[in-house]
């Protein structure tokens, strides 16, 4: 779980993935045959087949949700905005980090005591929010917050109970860890992790990245939602925690290759790896844009079940992040030492494993 | 016609499950052209060879319907759409999942208001007492169409999946049809198309032609109370203008105009305010491809009952084959 820990502790909101793309790159750099960075800052590694030429891509992106300085009060409050999805309503009473040098803010609401009654009952827009980083005035919190500067939710890697982790931005540091595990493998198949940026901004990083590595198979690593809790009725859990990790039939952005799902859910039953279905078909990732690249690209979706995802307290399973990476590698594994069925998913063929 | 409709529209192939209709579609192509593919996302690439211009007919094939995403320990299904689903028009109809299974559709009648009628609040009953049982037929992630039987009354055809199997008819026929030409011609069969035109951006990538036209339905504007829109069953094909995906490209528009004028077809044009076709996403591939559409105007689009006048199919034929001489 270190490397978990190391990850989550990371900040890379969309557009500033530089932090984690540099501890990746150093994670890395034993085990690959080349490491590039690309224009928009997507980090890929490379490993060289033995003997086959067709190229799998894995992906996982490094970005996370989080804010942007967009503006300042007279009195040195922050105005931001969101970068990727995250709920308002959990925002009040947070606290953040601006910047590299992690200045620490809190993000204010009006106290209770002075709320009108139909304040009290509703519920508070961002637009009505600020961050306080203590300045008391503009210039000085210009000077610590420049316009543009992205923002963080502050929070720490931190083990509940025996099995769970609460972090922030488990989507997706749970995929790239999983690429890391990945590279340390040698395969017949040529390799290529693409970690990559601006998932969370509209899948970006992912089209330009698969442009360039053109992919025979795609496989997507994420942290996906997970409802299974009060409140909501049992067909719209998602996922569920603890039972293994998640293959995606369909979302909203991409429909995954019948074949190779199937092909990797028969395997991790025949080895015994826990595995769900995603049981909704909203949300999207990477894997919409790898599809469609080139000629069209056969693509898989392995995600780990996340409660209260896009937060600061998102919840995971260790159990289930073990399933996906134990699975990620089992896939590796049997691809290479059996080529035919890597042929057979390139063919359209039902594979027996 | 009808037969060859008959045949393509009750064959299955929601997006992303278009095994069984590109095989139908395989079997009608395979003599008359000199090069068939299936490429990685399914696409069925149909080639007639020739030195001259590399013209594209792209036709989806898949359709919509719906997939199993839980079953409960009573062995109810529950399920999201594949594609452009009403909840409203898929109350009590019939689903059929691939491996024949039958199944209603309903929804939870505790609702407060029907107008607040979701998705999520329905439900597939196949008439099983448990999740075991419901499991042996239908596991999650099964897709299901709706069913519609294909009629022929008069003029009109009516059956489910006519978008777009309209569109693979007039491209079947239009090869069955098309004289000696020095043009090479594409006819795509494209896959996913009604959840995002996937299909159609991967197959132009792979092609590059230096024209292509898109063959699907579109709406009209000539039932009771209707939404204004200038197309009429019976009336002709419809050349497309605009859609919510694309603006057509003049010249290949005014390249459909002049072949419908000079073989005396009737045309439309056509103005769909809602919804797109492949061309949206052929006409943005590479360095851009010019792009038209015809389509086959339909009454009652992604119903299980999708209304077509046999005419507007018959000149669509004659149009294209026209335009793509």
């Amino acid at each position: 779980m270190q490397i978990i820990k190391d990850l989550v502790e990371l900040n890379g909101v969309s557009g500033s993935e530089e932090q984690v793309a540099n501890y990746i790159k150093q994670k890395i750099s034993d085990y690959t045959d080349e490491v590039y960075t690309d224009a928009l800052g997507n980090l890929i590694a490379f490993k060289k087949g033995k003997s086959s030429n067709v190229n799998i891509m894995l992906s996982a992106h490094m970005d996370e949700v989080g804010f942007i300085v967009t503006g300042y009060t007279d009195t040195g409050l922050i105005k931001f905005r969101n970068v990727g999805g995250v709920d308002e309503r959990i925002l009040p009473g947070k606290t953040v980090l601006v910047g590299d040098n992690k200045i620490p803010g809190v993000i204010s609401a009006k106290a209770i005591h002075l709320q009108e009654r139909d304040e009290f009952s509703s519920n508070w827009k961002m637009k009505n929010l600020f961050i306080d980083i203590g300045s008391e005035k503009k210039d000085e919190a210009e000077k610590l917050a420049p316009l543009g500067e992205y923002i963080c939710f502050n929070s720490s890697y931190q083990e509940l109970g025996t099995e769970c982790v609460k972090a922030k931005a488990l989507d997706d540091r749970v995929g790239c860890a999983i690429l890391v595990e990945a590279l340390k493998g040698t395969y017949e198949f040529n390799l290529y992790a693409c970690f990559t940026v601006q998932e969370e901004l509209g899948l970006r990083g992912a089209e330009v990245a698969a442009f360039r590595v053109k992919p025979d198979i795609g496989i997507v690593f994420e942290g996906t939602t997970c409802s299974d809790v009060p409140e909501t009725e049992k067909h719209q859990h998602s996922t569920r925690l603890g039972k293994g990790a998640v293959l995606t039939v369909i979302d909203r952005t991409a429909y995954s290759d019948r074949i190779l799902v199937n092909y990797i859910y028969n395997l991790a039953k025949a080895k015994n790896i826990p595995v769900q279905f995603k049981e909704t078909a909203t949300g999207g990732n990477d894997a919409g844009k790898i599809q469609r690249t080139g000629k069209g690209v056969k693509v898989a979706v392995i995600s780990v079940p996340c409660r209260y995802i896009h937060s600061p307290v998102s919840l995971m399973s260790k159990k289930d992040y073990e399933s996906s990476k134990n699975l990620a590698l089992l896939i590796l594994e049997n691809l290479s030492s059996n080529l035919d069925n890597m042929d057979k998913i390139l063919k359209g063929v039902e594979v027996n494993v | 016609m009808f037969e060859l409709l008959k045949k393509l529209t009750q064959a299955f192939g929601v997006s992303g499950n278009e095994e069984e209709i590109r095989n139908v579609i395989i079997n009608e192509v395979q003599d008359k052209v000199d090069e068939i593919i299936t490429d990685p996302l399914g696409n069925l690439i149909a080639i007639k060879k020739g030195g001259g211009k590399k013209i594209m007919l792209a036709a989806h094939m898949d359709e919509i319907g719906i997939i199993a995403t839980h079953i409960d320990e009573n062995g109810f299904i529950r399920f999201s759409n594949i594609g452009g689903v009403s909840p409203y028009t898929s109350i009590a109809q019939r689903v059929k999942f691939k491996n024949g299974t039958i199944g209603i559709v309903s929804y939870e009648e505790k609702l407060d208001d029907i107008k607040n009628l979701k998705l999520p609040k329905m439900y597939i009953d196949i008439g099983a007492k448990s999740r075991e049982e419901t499991e042996k037929m239908v596991k999650i992630g099964d897709v299901a169409c709706f069913c519609g039987d294909a009629v022929k009354q008069g003029n009109f055809i009516i059956s489910k999946a006519m978008d777009n199997r309209c569109g693979c008819a007039v491209a079947i026929e239009a090869l069955n049809k098309l004289p000696a030409t020095d043009n090479e011609i594409y006819f795509v069969f494209t896959v996913q198309e009604e959840v995002g035109l996937r299909g159609a951006k991967t197959s132009a990538y792979q092609i590059m032609p230096d024209i292509a036209i898109a063959l699907d339905v579109t709406a009209t504007g000539d039932r009771p109370e209707a939404n204004i829109m200038e197309v009429k069953l019976g009336a002709g094909p419809t050349i497309k203008i605009k859609d919510s995906s694309v603006i057509c490209h003049p010249e290949v528009k005014r390249m459909l105009e002049d072949s419908a004028k000079s073989a005396d077809i009737p045309f439309q044009y056509e103005i769909l305010e809602w919804g797109g076709t492949d061309t949206g996403a052929i006409h943005t591939t590479g360095g851009g491809i010019p792009s038209g559409a015809v389509s086959i105007p339909t009454r009652y689009i992604h119903s299980p009952s999708e209304m077509v006048d046999v005419n507007d199919l018959e000149n669509a034929v004659k149009l294209i084959v026209e335009a793509i001489k």
